[in-house]
């Protein structure tokens, strides 16, 4: 790590004098300091990461191959982690991995969270109070940016970076290299957006989608936001490509694709997604930099450039990017909900395909973000139906989890179980308001209102952060070793789940009657239900404090938990808590599907070294289907 | 499961979806409606109120009963049934909810055509969105129910009821959005073209028109008052801004 931040310095007063240097040369002003410009502080702000990941060690074997040096293949030597500061190195253990994402993730959770109370605080009243209008922009556009790009996609990406390889019996990732690199870009990306904040003109403040020609016009701040979203999506599109290959190829023997978890389906999906939706939202981001300081006029329309484009490629990733924020969660409940209600997941074929399609399809409806963009008015049609379709796939995964429950025992005491069934209430509130706003006459209304503001607020809390939530409760004994405390874990989910329905179950009236969102003030006869929002967002947010508290005391003193405090199925449970540092000692044998609760003698893996049971057929299982 | 256990179920789902359609229904979800466009849009409203009440009454339902009848006592350690599914069930819940997803669709097609037809006679006002103000311009035109004898600017929107009225949106900056809630009609002003937005508005008063797409510093401010008159009442004053004499009225007295 010291050298890491001695190659940031490095990197940093590299890209800082390249720029100098350069424009010495060619006889231009040294210091650009037009609004959109300051190369010299763009530039460092690009060398500098590079010089971290340098210093880090990221590049250090690929660097030596590169030039022909004789390469040492990677022993593992470093793999597990026995102080707190093995976790900040250059790690290729996918397990100190995973924990590296999810306690970084969690970070800026707080961050972004933090953000939110200072935004309600303003809120509370009509009026300018604490946060004048210039700054509130500011703070919702950092919000949603850390809350989107360094909170909920690479969480999950941490709980699958622990659990998958796990999950499948492999001993790591396909590419662990790659994995640690992909996580130290995760950090690189967050400072980015925080750096804003201090440098001239303040936090980038277009909003988190940072629509031209808002944005190309921008202080320097919406250029790290350009930067940082860079960093985040190549981050995320390295960890997609380790699992597609990780999952393809990295499955124990026995496991064939119908023998997957339903968290292994569910990151799969993710993970094609990813690799071919965010490349636009990298590009779209890259036309804004360039517009912004080498003067092409992509979104210029003085110079032939198109407004409305930038939105059709933006959404073109965003769309799809809000299945990223929540497939690998629908993957989680899965988990969830059938080890604590003990019962296979009920119609486990279409669940798996139900996640296929909600890719293919979201990838069809990313015009429905732009009903009343002015964009050619035909394609909203097409959209809509696409956008309402995409109801059914969901559908039938709600459908089948409450089947799940169905003629289960379920266990009502266990924080992942609560957090697993409030999700399926609020999602389905935010499924509902989702098609709503899919149907075109309703959005004409209600679009850039405080309705979407509830609908996005209710699928990503209440569907994303709520599955987080289950999964970190289900899987933190397997992670540490330790139980959590289990009273604390039910306070902080009613707690959150009533601070979560006071705060934006309100914001779909406030929408309908006439309430913009992204605003500093509003008219008085909003007031009222403003305030009711905030006390109940302060709730919320105090909420949160509980649940750090239960994880890092539990860490570090938590009653000793075994292997497998759930009875579950799944492979991961098969080891000890946590893990042995290379998982297995033998691949372990796949030997039946993984949600056979209540089939007598079926078994999903069996560990080497143990007794050969007569595998389950499938075809003829212990109990009829119904 | 036992017949009367589904019955009861079927009736609680209805019962529950009764109830919350009924108390949805009654919220005045949109306020005032002031054009023509709004009662569609208002009826469509209504009716996914009711099949979502219905979709969410069916989950309410099916959850709550599960909780409470397959909740595990403490120390129970068993595993519950391995139903692993159901064909016919799983083919229902997704043939069922593509008729209404697409019963939707097809009723809010027919809606978008109903508020979008264009009379033969409509009023043209060109908005003008800039950072952080809006102007309203009128061209010089005529037609049966309305007539602006000059072009002329306002600060302002003045339109008379009972008249369609196509707003051309224009910009000179930034992206923003011409939106009058009690009109339901929003569309963006988007810089380098002209977007177009089709009120008829059918209801007397002042109301206020808000930008809706994020244009900076000012954007929460970005306000404008709007007046729908009665067509005399309009007529008046546009005189007055255009220094002329009403058509058809008295050429003395303000509005």
């Amino acid at each position: 790590m010291p050298r890491a931040l001695f190659g940031a310095v490095v990197g940093g007063a590299f890209g800082f004098g390249l720029v100098v240097a350069l424009r010495a040369i060619s006889g231009l002003e040294i210091f650009q300091t037009e609004q959109t410009g300051y190369p010299h502080l763009i530039v460092p702000a690009i060398t500098a990461p590079f010089g971290f990941l340098i210093g880090l060690g990221a590049f250090t074997y690929w660097f030596s191959w590169a030039a022909g040096s004789p390469t040492v293949p990677d022993d593992h030597s470093d793999h597990g982690a026995h102080s707190w500061r093995d976790y900040f190195k250059f790690n290729t253990d996918h397990k100190v991995i995973g924990i590296q994402y999810m306690v970084t993730t969690l970070f800026f959770y707080l961050c972004g969270g933090l953000i939110a109370m200072l935004m309600r605080a303003e809120l509370a009243q009509p009026g300018t109070q604490i946060i004048d209008p210039g700054v509130f922009n500011g703070l919702f556009s950092t919000h949603a940016a850390l809350m989107l790009f360094v909170f909920i996609i690479p969480v999950f990406a941490g709980i699958a970076n622990y659990v998958l390889p796990l999950m499948i019996g492999a001993p790591d990732m396909a590419f662990p290299r790659l994995n640690a690199l992909s996580f130290w870009m995760l950090p690189i990306a967050g400072l980015l957006f925080i750096a804003s904040f201090v440098v001239p003109g303040g936090a980038f403040d277009a909003g988190w989608t940072g629509y031209a020609p808002l944005s190309t016009g921008a202080p320097l701040g919406q250029s790290f936001f350009n930067l940082g979203v860079q960093f985040a999506g190549a981050s995320s599109i390295a960890t997609a490509l380790n699992f597609l290959v990780t999952i393809i190829t990295m499955r124990a023997p026995g496991m064939s694709f119908w023998r997957m978890p339903l968290l292994v389906w569910a990151n799969f999906s993710t993970s094609l997604l990813v690799v071919s939706a965010t490349p636009f939202i990298a590009g779209a981001q890259f036309m804004v930099l360039f517009d912004r300081a080498l003067h092409t006029n992509f979104f210029d329309h003085l110079a032939g450039g198109d407004v409305v484009s930038y939105q059709h490629i933006f959404w073109f990733y965003s769309h799809p990017a809000v299945y990223i924020m929540v497939l690998p969660g629908f993957g989680i409940i899965s988990e969830v909900i059938s080890s604590h209600a003990r019962k296979p997941i009920f119609g486990y074929r279409l669940m798996a395909l139900a996640l296929l399609g909600i890719v293919v399809l979201g990838f069809t409806v990313w015009a429905h973000h732009m009903f009343v963009a002015g964009m050619f008015s035909w394609l909203r049609v097409p959209v809509m139906v696409t956008t309402v379709l995409i109801a059914v796939p969901t559908g039938i995964k709600v459908f089948s989890w409450l089947a799940t429950l169905f003629k289960g025992v379920i266990h009502l005491k266990s924080t992942a179980m609560l957090f697993a069934l409030g999700f399926i209430v609020t999602f389905v509130i935010g499924g509902i308001s989702g098609v709503m706003l899919g149907m075109v006459p309703i959005d004409i209304h209600t679009s850039d209102t405080y309705f979407v503001v509830a609908h996005f607020h209710m699928v990503l809390f209440g569907g994303s952060v709520f599955t987080v939530f289950a999964g970190l409760y289900h899987w933190f004994p397997k992670f540490t070793g330790r139980m959590y405390d289990e009273k604390l874990g039910r306070v902080h989910f009613w707690l959150t789940f009533a601070g979560m329905l006071g705060t934006f179950m309100p914001m779909h009236w406030l929408g309908m009657t006439g309430m913009p969102r992204r605003v500093a003030d509003y008219a008085a006869e909003f007031a009222g239900w403003n305030l009711v929002v905030t006390i109940s967002a302060f709730v919320l947010g105090v909420a949160q404090l509980i649940f750090i508290y239960n994880m890092a005391v539990s860490w570090k003193w938590g009653p000793r938990a075994g292997a497998n405090p759930w009875r579950a199925r799944t492979i991961e449970w098969l080891v000890s808590s946590p893990p042995p540092i290379f998982n297995f000692d033998e691949i372990p044998r796949v030997v039946g599907g993984p949600y056979e609760f209540g089939v007598p003698g079926a078994r999903h893996a069996i560990l080497a070294g143990e007794q050969e049971v007569t595998e389950v057929r499938e075809s003829e299982p212990a109990v009829a289907r119904e | 499961m036992p017949r009367a256990t589904i019955i009861r179920l079927a009736a609680a789902i209805l019962v529950l979806t009764v109830v919350t359609s009924l108390a949805m229904v009654q919220v005045d979800w949109h306020g005032t409606a002031a054009s023509e466009e709004a009662a569609p849009i208002d009826t469509l409203l209504e009716i996914v109120i009711v099949l979502s009440s219905l979709v969410f009454a069916i989950v309410m339902v099916m959850l709550g009963y599960s909780l409470w009848r397959w909740r595990a006592q403490p120390g129970d350690e068993s595993d519950g049934e391995p139903i692993h599914g159901n064909t016919r069930l799983e083919i229902l819940w997704t043939a069922i909810p593509t008729v209404i997803v697409l019963f939707l669709a097809a009723w809010s097609w027919f809606v978008i055509r109903d508020i979008e037809a264009r009379e033969p006679e409509f009023m043209i006002v060109n908005v003008t969105g800039q950072q952080f103000a809006w102007k309203f311009q009128y061209p010089q035109q005529r037609g049966e129910a309305f007539e602006v004898p000059a072009a002329f600017e306002s600060t302002e929107l003045r339109v008379p009821t009972g008249v369609q009225i196509e707003f051309k949106l224009h910009s000179l900056d930034v992206l923003h959005s011409f939106w009058v809630p009690e009109w339901r009609i929003k569309k963006d002003a988007v810089p380098g073209i002209t977007t177009r937005a089709v009120v008829t508005p059918n209801r007397e008063g002042r109301y206020a028109l808000v930008c809706a797409e994020l244009c900076g510093l000012g954007h929460s401010t970005m306000r404008a008052p709007v007046f729908a008159d009665s067509p005399e009442e309009w007529a008046r004053w546009v005189a007055e801004q255009t220094g002329t004499k009403p058509r058809g009225g008295s050429a003395a007295g303000g509005s």
